[in-house]
């Protein structure tokens, strides 16, 4: 009995499976595949977005008080985000050979014009009555920036964070070319077979959209005065 | 830095295929860019030809704000690799296939900035036409299209990069781009893989500048000045 089941299953099986088809069975089977290849994903991503938001928040709090900065700035910053991922991640290979180093270069370049344009929209937009009132009382410089600017800016900030980590778990599909793996090496590894597409491009969608909700949240968190204001 | 200039040479000059009778780079790349643009400009009129009527009429009746904004949000969940491999494994490779992908990769930005655009234009405006006659059609052509011109135009220069970046994977569904060379570099070797990734970001390059320029030209000169003053200000 168990045999002929087992019989009956695996051609079940093997039948989708060489047909290329969406095959559940299978991917409950292979699931433990897509885990490796789904951490890198998400470490490619972290760090990359950790990085690019250190850089960029720098320089825009520089070009915030140094405006002569913001034309250069956006200009770099703009040709490194319209230069094609995959053809930086070759470009980048001759000085930074295969693997993760060549990976996040490429991949923290790309948050680089959106963090830093939202950053920057975000101090602008704290009203000067705000800046003037926090003087009065006697703030310095940077005490004004730390206390006031940033903590009022935090909603564009994390604006351009959820869009630079959406961009970046979907540019990281293409991180395997510059030998960092990730779930991208997963979906060309089997173009054709649809379980494996949908899994390894699902996973990514999920890993994006997770990512959303979670700074969403945290910027929920952080910002408490605007529900306040909003209830 | 011989790795570049040997790709700064397969870009110019012919050669001979790593696997042998085939000449691959220089003039023969001409081939390879035109069906490139071929593909990238069939995907973005189609998107152009869906998304601008939908997001024009969706911002002059002022509604389905959430579709139009969480549409460009989906637009950036899916990954382009993931979109195109979806496109083989249900509906096979050819030119069609792909072109349909890209086409969907390019709506999104299209259409939220053609109703971003036209949601932006200042209600006085719309008012003043309405109280001269002008019908809803006429308001959209005549006020609300060129207004939202500029941001239209911008749409489309996002999609454009991302569609001619992305058809460097087109290989893989069988349409013969410029990416052919990355893709297949067992028979165009290092130096074409190199030198295709050069060119395929310099036309990126090219595409964002030249939408650019074109995004000035067609903005309504009465715009132009409103933002020289606004500058100036």
């Amino acid at each position: 009995m168990t045999l002929a089941d087992l019989v009956i299953h695996r051609r079940e099986q093997s039948d989708c499976v060489s047909n290329d088809g969406f095959c559940p069975s299978w991917i409950a089977d292979n699931w433990q595949r897509y885990t490796h290849p789904f951490w890198q994903h998400l470490f490619l991503t972290a760090v990359a977005v950790t990085i690019g938001f250190a850089i960029a928040t720098g320089l825009a709090i520089v070009a915030h008080r140094r405006r002569w900065l913001i034309p250069p700035v956006t200009t770099v910053t703009g040709i490194m985000y319209t230069i094609p991922s995959l053809s930086l991640f070759f470009l980048l290979q001759p000085i930074t050979g295969r693997g993760n180093t060549t990976a996040l270069i490429a991949l923290v370049s790309y948050t680089l014009l959106i963090i830093f344009r939202n950053v920057l929209a975000g101090l602008d937009n704290v009203a000067p009555e705000t800046r003037d009132a926090a003087k009065g009382l006697g703030l310095t410089e940077r005490q004004v920036l730390w206390r006031i600017e940033m903590p009022l800016a935090l909603p564009e900030i994390m604006a351009g964070l959820r869009v630079a980590s959406t961009t970046t778990v979907g540019l990281a599909t293409l991180a395997f070319f510059a030998g960092a793996g990730g779930l991208g090496g997963s979906i060309f590894s089997d173009l054709t077979f649809k379980s494996n597409v949908v899994v390894a491009g699902g996973l990514c969608v999920l890993l994006a959209v997770a990512l959303d909700v979670l700074i969403l949240g945290a910027q929920r968190m952080l910002t408490p005065w605007r529900r306040a204001a909003r209830a | 830095m011989n790795d570049f200039s040997d790709a700064i040479d397969f870009i110019f000059h012919s050669r001979e295929s790593l696997t042998g009778g085939v000449r691959v780079g220089g003039s023969e790349l001409w081939s390879l860019l035109a069906k490139h643009l071929e593909l990238s400009f069939a995907a973005l009129g189609l998107a152009c030809l869906i998304a601008v009527p939908i997001g024009l009429w969706l911002g002059h009746i002022r509604r389905g704000q959430f579709l139009a904004i969480s549409i460009s949000n989906l637009g950036r969940a899916v990954p382009t690799l993931a979109l195109i491999a979806f496109f083989i494994a249900y509906f096979g490779v050819g030119f069609v296939n792909v072109m349909f992908a890209l086409m969907l990769l390019a709506i999104p930005p299209i259409l939220t900035n053609a109703y971003v655009g036209v949601t932006q234009v200042d209600p006085d405006s719309v008012d003043a036409a309405r109280g001269v006659g002008m019908t809803g059609v006429q308001i959209v052509r005549k006020v609300e299209l060129p207004l939202a011109l500029p941001l239209i135009f911008g749409g489309i220069r996002i999609s454009a990069v991302n569609v001619i970046a992305t058809a460097t994977i087109a290989p893989l569904a069988g349409v013969v781009t410029l990416g052919n060379p990355i893709i297949n570099a067992q028979v165009y070797g290092p130096a074409g893989r190199l030198g295709a990734a050069i060119v395929v970001a310099v036309v990126a390059v090219a595409a964002d500048a030249g939408f650019g320029l074109l995004q000035r030209a067609v903005t309504p000169r009465a715009l132009r000045l409103a933002n020289r003053r606004m500058e100036t200000a």
